[in-house]
């Protein structure tokens, strides 16, 4: 009887060598004459663990990690194929704490299917929430999706139902669905590993959507640094066409959905919903001015649905499980769950999927283990290169959009991003107004220009020259950037560089607590 | 009366069929400028100059705006790179894995600083914002390969490994 093996595909496990290690399992295999099934799985999301070797035994699938080319041969020693025992070994996957705490609805699948296979995709529940779309009508798939609760997961957090409400009842000869593939926020990567991993979850939301606004057309607008995302996202809709869930006659409904994939070519403003249309439309990333709303006005001038990779893949487990079954999820108005990305500096980095309210300080040491370094955390960044940064006093607050604005920072994406006690964050806030340099698109003058600005003026302040001058000058600065900029490329790189100026002034030179005010 | 300069790019046109049989293949797409750069850009490695008039007259544009989208966008480049492009992650996440360190290794290896080229053709060297790989930082992608958790030391090997291939 054959072994089933599984060995991920997920990028980040490739970066850790579970491509060298896959080719050093089968050729051991066939030296032993062990017959073996190889299958590469999604990642888990254990990245410490990665990469991850997981057998199908009696008992459930069980794993051994992380595994270098060097290992196999003494995994085979060990019988690892039949569950022996070897010090990589890591028990049942299932009952792995990290994973076993987890509400994975998003990422159910994630990690135990093969992406690019339909038959896995349909036997572990897949396609069951198009099915009931196409037996209700399209204001119902949309109440569904508005009782769920679920807020777009991008990072602005707007109502998902509300957006499609307005498409639907936009009268148009042409609609479109666009997903928002461009996950550019450093700390980020539950796009990527939705897009490896399960492909298919997307192309479902992305049907239901089209079928619930009447968009006949789908966009998904992924970044060129995801070329293995492209790769799985390419298969898998290929065979989505083949089998009849994508097309003219989707199930033979009568509906018609068509999708394809566009690259991004580089451009961080790109992952904002109207430069990303000007990009699909040829044509520099410049954003435009709202209103127009997109869902009135949006690609080529047609109303247009942009969500998030997230926020499309969270759609099919609402119309199985209704949308009252993720709503009970969550806390306040912050409903269902968030895949959260633990990035930086820590010991356990990963992929935690819960309902919101966990606080940053059980994230942080409960599942991340404190840093890698050992050292203590000193901040942390969450919501990518525009969220603030927060120091340990403010670790209890719990992960929910209204708890973080409170605080004047953002959840964002979902990334988190821990440093230790090494960091400058005057360095950081000087990074912050680079990155805001570098990805501007030139159309607000305070982007454009103030960044250039806040960077020379945050050297000044490194450099200790005129202090008294210098900070009142970048917060009025910040000021400008906050109310003179269109869209949250300007408007918010003031997050992070005044969040690192309250909460370290001492990391600016700033020992007088006046100042620091 | 037509420009000197454009006659002397039609006849290097004809140099390149590829990129003309690109744009015929692509040009009726809606939004066809990006997949007809990338197109040529993955052919090639780069968007020569005189690959501008005949996309711009393809698509009804002017060659200021093809020219503008091109220079507008990081990714697309008009000069050919080296044999293999490493795309070094600078980000948050990378940073506080110690990227910085690494950033001044690679470039102080490589005799090269970001938007160069070593003078044996061999590496580009371009950042990166983010790879989406920040559950293992510092990362980086060196042709079609990606790489976790890189130090000095593996960068080295790696690097080493590409000059006995080749």
């Amino acid at each position: 009887m054959s072994i089933t093996i599984y060995i991920p595909c997920d990028s980040a496990a490739i970066a850790l060598g579970a491509n060298k290690v896959a080719d050093a399992v089968v050729i051991e295999a066939e030296k032993r004459n062990i017959e073996i099934k190889l299958v590469r799985n999604g990642s888990r999301g254990l990245f410490w663990l990665e990469p991850m070797i997981e057998i199908a035994t009696d008992k459930g699938r069980t794993a051994y990690g992380p595994v270098q080319t060097k290992d196999v041969a003494s995994l085979f020693d060990a019988d690892f194929v039949n569950g022996g025992s070897h010090p990589l070994a890591l028990g049942l996957t299932e009952d792995i704490p990290y994973l076993k705490k987890q509400q994975r609805l998003t990422f159910a699948r994630v990690g135990i299917t093969d992406p690019v296979s339909l038959d896995d995709y349909l036997s572990h529940d897949g396609y069951s929430g198009l099915k009931n779309a196409l037996g209700i009508s399209q204001a119902e798939i949309v109440k569904q999706v508005t009782d769920s609760g679920l807020r777009g997961r991008g990072g602005a957090a707007f109502p998902t139902g509300i957006k499609w409400n307005t498409v639907l009842n936009t009268a148009s000869d042409q609609k479109y669905i666009i997903c928002n593939a461009d996950e550019g926020d450093s700390g980020t990567y539950s796009d990527r590993m939705i897009m490896e991993g399960d492909p298919f979850v997307l192309i479902e939301g992305m049907t239901i959507a089209g079928i619930a606004v009447g968009a006949t057309l789908g966009y998904i607008y992924l970044r060129c640094e995801y070329p293995h995302a492209q790769q799985a996202l390419n298969t898998a809709i290929g065979k989505a066409y083949a089998s009849g869930y994508l097309g003219d006659d989707i199930l033979s409904s009568g509906k018609k959905f068509d999708l394809e994939v566009r690259l991004g070519a580089g451009a961080y403003i790109c992952g904002e919903e109207t430069s990303l249309m000007e990009s699909l439309e040829g044509k520099r990333g410049l954003v435009r001015f709202k209103p127009p709303l997109p869902a009135i006005s949006g690609l080529f001038g047609k109303p247009t649905v942009v969500n998030n990779v997230i926020s499309l893949a969270s759609v099919p487990i609402i119309l199985d499980k209704g949308g009252e079954y993720y709503k009970n999820f969550g806390m306040g108005r912050s409903r269902g769950t968030l895949p959260i990305q633990l990035a930086g500096n820590l010991k356990y980095p990963g992929l935690i999927e819960l309902a919101f309210g966990i606080t940053l300080r059980e994230l942080l040491y409960d599942y991340g283990g404190g840093s890698a370094t050992g050292k203590p955390i000193k901040a942390v960044q969450v919501g990518g290169p525009l969220g603030a940064y927060l120091p340990e006093s403010q670790f209890d607050t719990p992960l929910d959009y209204e708890a973080f604005a409170a605080i004047w920072a953002v959840l964002g994406h979902g990334g988190v991003v821990a440093f230790d006690d090494t960091v400058d964050m005057a360095e950081m806030a000087r990074y912050s107004m680079e990155f805001c340099k570098i990805e501007s698109c030139g159309k607000c003058t305070p982007c454009r220009i103030g960044s250039t600005r806040g960077m020379e003026v945050i050297e000044d302040i490194i450099e200790g020259r005129e202090l008294n001058k210098n900070i009142p000058l970048l917060r009025d600065l910040c000021n400008t950037l906050l109310n003179g900029s269109l869209c949250a490329l300007g408007g918010m790189t003031p997050y992070p560089v005044l969040s690192a100026l309250n909460h370290f002034p001492q990391d600016f030179g700033i020992t007088d607590q006046a100042n620091a005010a | 009366m037509q420009d000197p300069k454009e006659k002397c790019m039609s006849v290097k046109d004809a140099m390149n069929p590829k990129i003309q049989e690109i744009i015929t293949e692509l040009k009726d797409k809606p939004g066809a400028l990006l997949p007809i750069l990338h197109a040529i850009q993955d052919h090639l490695g780069y968007i020569p100059a005189e690959s501008v008039p005949p996309i711009a007259a393809a698509l009804n544009l002017s060659r200021a705006e093809v020219h503008g989208v091109i220079s507008f966008y990081h990714y697309f480049r008009d000069t050919p790179p080296g044999k293999t492009t490493i795309h070094l992650c600078r980000a948050e996440s990378c940073q506080a894995m110690g990227s910085k360190k690494l950033e001044d290794h690679v470039k102080s290896r490589l005799g090269i600083d970001f938007h160069e080229t070593t003078a044996d053709g061999a590496f580009s060297l371009e950042p990166v914002y983010c790879l989406g790989l920040c559950a293992c930082s510092p990362s980086m992608q060196m042709g079609d390969e990606v790489f976790g958790r890189v130090t000095p030391e593996t960068f080295d090997n790696t690097i080493a490994e590409l000059e006995v291939q080749s």
